[in-house]
């Protein structure tokens, strides 16, 4: 469903990205590890567009996606819950909530039953709906910016390190909140510092280095032999 | 000196007051999406007073004169962002004060090109006065207060419960999220830039019954407008409508001692010690 | 001694060339191109002063109206209260004038940063214009002031009235001691950090350097030359007006800057004579409303070419 083929980008003049291939499957979750500055998220960035892609290609569905704005991947299936979460922090939760509920082709009954449903997995967010963002404490934000992402529907969410910041027991929820979106049918690609939670909850891994790809394998084999998470991550 | 020219200087500045308010308020709004000092938002007051006026004279409407100076310039205004501003986005914001500079010298000359040097003007849509104490004082000018006052307060509710609304604050907020939410920014951009020149345009209508409609009317506006801006706190809305009514009401009463044209130092003053003292906006809590 | 590179040379040359065009200038031309000539460098003086902010440290300033505008007025002072009319003291008095308006603005903008320098400069030219313009018993108001050119003096050798031509050999010789002193001070350490400041502010604070006394003292040189065009404008057309304080002129003066190109020294010289050759060749099918097409010129420069013109044959020969 979505694919990188050898892609390559640059942040101002430093080569960032040396060639990445990726697939992520319908319904597939795929996580990403590597040690910091490896260039997970700026390949995350690189599908949305927030980073030029000076070589190689970027499909969904068929479809290229280098060269298309940003605003029309969420359109197109993609939603993104960035690194530092940024929610809009003087927007209430409900407002939020409504930059990814308004928008077009949605009638007041699917928006009222979307938000019900959001609600229904974060009751926290009904509590404080008319609270502003930038109130919330940093799991709860958390929760938000995926909730956001949620409610546009989208066929795959690219979630750039969840757990960040976060309590250990925020981390149980953050897993419980991914299978459930898996199971819904949301394609996830996952990029995480947090080794057990990515083998976990993934179907398959990529292991990047360097800003490329090094190896990939099903998190099961990973399980069951996790010799080469420790050659590239150290831990 | 006595009471009633004390009084009426107040309720000159409370009425000066709105209409800078709703100049600076556009202001506000555009520089607070996109980091655009825009220096031509005088010349797009100036244009619409010119429009109207051309409505004006063949109507002999003044609502019909307001109503298409709004929609003209605010055309206007989307068109300018569309070619000269939108290739600017991210760069330094002294480009960005250059190209609207630029902008305000085409636009300020074109229109002494095509309306000549000698002044417009643009009757009173309400005549009459009214007893204020011992004076009689216009109505007019009180109506324009409260319709600039209305249209404010418009704008007010369209940006807190629209789904437009929203979208205007999250873009200002964080473009790029907006953005990967599926917010248009670059039409929300444009039209941001058109609801402040129309609300230019809209003053330039109003104001003209007071001031005539000449070339210079914008000048005057777009540097009171910036210092209101800066006094009142870049972005913020409450602020600039805060500052604009202070300011005017300082001016008000110091032309009372020195000419008119010596008042204007008021405001520069302000700004000046507001730079000083309270940068980020005398009517902002100052940040911890 | 700079180490010699082919580049150098080849400057020089150039250099050499040009001013040998301009010695030679009012003699051959008519009487309307020599005064244009003339006028060309006084106001390629006053975008040389600009560009040190702009260019160089990278801030815009549209207050050069202000400095200009001193430099004329304190010359004027001096021709109109000193009989005979001495060029020395109006040259001081202009300079002490636009020096201390420059003290002034650098102390309040240099606090600021980006924006609200820009608009804080615009207000200082706003606040000496209106002042200039109703202070009439002072400053002859709306109508400016009048007086004599003063002869070119050395005093007790000899004392001799200008006439057009030596009057352009006179502004030259100005112009180009001011261009080679600026030339120097860009080149040197001191225009290096300036040039730092405006890469990157806060770098060059972290590292150590006292920016605000940097900027200090370059809004001090900006507007000590920009005063010095002043005067030589006040010399050459025996009149001080406040048209010239209009922050409008500053803007133009930032046009000049931006068409030749910014941080260049030479480029704004250029950008001013582009600039008037515009307007004499747009004056004929748009009369008094040149600046439409040139101001449509400079927006769409803004846009796409903002190094200027300087930059682009710049770029274009390196390649």
């Amino acid at each position: 469903m979505l694919s990188l083929r050898e892609v390559h980008a640059h942040y101002g003049k430093s080569h960032v990205l040396h060639g990445v291939t990726i697939d992520v499957g319908p319904r597939e979750v795929v996580g990403l590890l590597g040690r910091n500055g490896v260039g997970k998220s700026t390949t995350l960035k690189t599908i949305m567009g927030l980073v030029r892609a000076s070589d190689g290609s970027v499909t969904f569905e068929g479809r290229d996606l280098i060269g298309v704005a940003t605003y029309r991947l969420p359109a197109l299936g993609i939603s993104y819950v960035p690194e530092d979460r940024r929610v809009f922090r003087l927007l209430t939760v409900l407002e939020n909530l409504r930059t990814g509920l308004d928008r077009a082709g949605m009638t007041p009954e699917r928006r009222q039953a979307l938000l019900a449903k959001v609600y229904d997995y974060f009751p926290v967010l009904r509590e404080r709906r008319h609270q502003a963002g930038g109130t919330l404490s940093g799991g709860e934000q958390q929760m938000l910016a995926i909730a956001r992402a949620m409610v546009l529907e989208p066929k795959i969410i690219l979630l750039d390190e969840p757990t960040e910041g976060l309590m250990p027991r925020m981390v149980g929820q953050i897993r419980q909140i991914i299978e459930i979106l898996n199971k819904e049918g949301v394609a996830i690609l996952l990029v995480e510092q947090n080794v057990p939670l990515t083998l976990a909850v993934s179907d398959r891994v990529y292991i990047m280095e360097k800003g490329a790809v090094r190896h990939q394998a099903t998190a099961a084999a990973l399980r069951a032999d996790d010799a080469v998470i420790h050659q590239y991550l150290g831990v | 000196m006595a009471l009633d020219q004390f009084l009426v200087q107040t309720v000159n500045g409370l009425v000066s007051g709105m209409i800078l308010a709703l100049v600076a308020s556009g202001l506000t709004l555009i520089f607070g999406i996109m980091d655009v000092v825009n220096f031509a938002h005088g010349d797009l007051l100036m244009l619409g007073a010119f429009v109207g006026s051309g409505v004006f004279m063949s109507s002999g409407n003044f609502w019909a004169a307001l109503i298409s100076a709004v929609v003209v310039i605010a055309a206007l205004g989307a068109l300018l962002q569309v070619t000269t501003l939108r290739p600017l986005l991210g760069r330094d914001p002294l480009t960005t004060i250059l190209a609207t500079f630029g902008i305000s010298l085409v636009l300020q000359n074109y229109a002494l090109w095509q309306w000549g040097p000698s002044a417009r003007k643009i009757s009173e849509p309400i005549t009459g006065q009214f007893q204020l104490l011992y004076l009689q004082y216009p109505v007019y000018r009180i109506a324009i207060a409260l319709l600039s006052a209305a249209i404010i307060g418009g704008l007010w509710l369209f940006m807190k419960y629209g789904t437009y609304g929203i979208w205007i604050r999250a873009t200002t907020q964080d473009r790029v999220m907006a953005s990967a939410m599926g917010i248009p920014v670059p039409v929300v951009h444009a039209a941001v830039f058109a609801i402040g020149a129309g609300m230019a345009a809209a003053s330039g209508v109003l104001f003209a019954p007071m001031v005539g409609v000449t070339q210079t009317i914008g000048l005057d506006f777009t540097l009171r407008a910036f210092v209101v801006v800066v006094v009142g706190g870049m972005g913020n809305l409450g602020g600039s409508i805060l500052a604009s009514i202070f300011v005017s009401l300082l001016e008000a009463y110091a032309s009372l001692f020195v000419s008119p044209a010596q008042a204007v130092i008021v405001s520069f003053i302000v700004l000046v010690l507001t730079l000083l003292f309270r940068p980020t906006g005398l009517f902002v809590p100052t940040p911890k | 001694m700079a180490p010699a590179h082919p580049g150098a040379r080849g400057y020089w040359i150039g250099f050499a060339v040009v001013l040998a065009g301009l010695i030679v200038a009012p003699l051959v031309l008519p009487e309307f191109w020599r005064r244009f000539v003339t006028e060309i460098l006084i106001w390629g003086l006053l975008a040389m002063s600009s560009d040190i902010l702009i260019g160089y440290t990278g801030m815009v300033s549209f207050g050069h109206s202000a400095f200009f505008g001193l430099g004329m007025y304190g010359a004027a002072a001096a021709l109109l209260s000193v009989r005979p009319p001495n060029l020395w003291l109006a040259l001081l008095y202009g300079l002490v004038a636009a020096a201390v308006v420059a003290a002034f603005v650098a102390y309040f903008s240099t606090r600021l940063r980006d924006i609200y320098f820009s608009i804080t400069t615009l207000v200082f030219s706003q606040i000496f214009y209106v002042i200039i313009f109703t202070w009439t018993e002072v400053t002859g108001g709306e109508n400016g002031l009048n007086f004599r050119q003063p002869p070119f003096s050395i005093p007790g050798v000899l004392s001799a009235a200008f006439t057009p031509v030596t009057l352009h050999w006179f502004v030259l010789a100005v112009v180009t001691v001011s261009y080679v002193l600026l030339r120097r001070i860009t080149q040197s350490p001191f225009g290096m950090v300036l040039q730092s400041i405006r890469e990157n502010e806060p770098r060059t604070r972290a590292i150590g350097y006292p920016v605000e006394r940097y900027k200090i003292v370059a809004v001090m040189l900006s507007g000590v030359f920009a005063g010095l065009a002043g005067v030589l404008y006040a010399v050459q057309n025996r009149f001080a007006a406040p048209d010239f304080v209009f922050f409008i002129v500053s803007g133009e003066v930032v046009i000049f800057n931006v068409m030749g190109g910014m941080g260049t020294l030479a480029g704004p010289v250029v950008g001013a004579t582009f600039f008037f050759v515009l307007r004499e060749v747009f004056s004929r099918y748009f009369t008094q409303y040149y600046l439409i097409p040139v101001g449509i010129i400079f927006t769409l420069m803004v846009i796409f070419l903002p190094q200027g013109m300087l930059g682009f044959l710049r770029r274009r020969l390196n390649q």
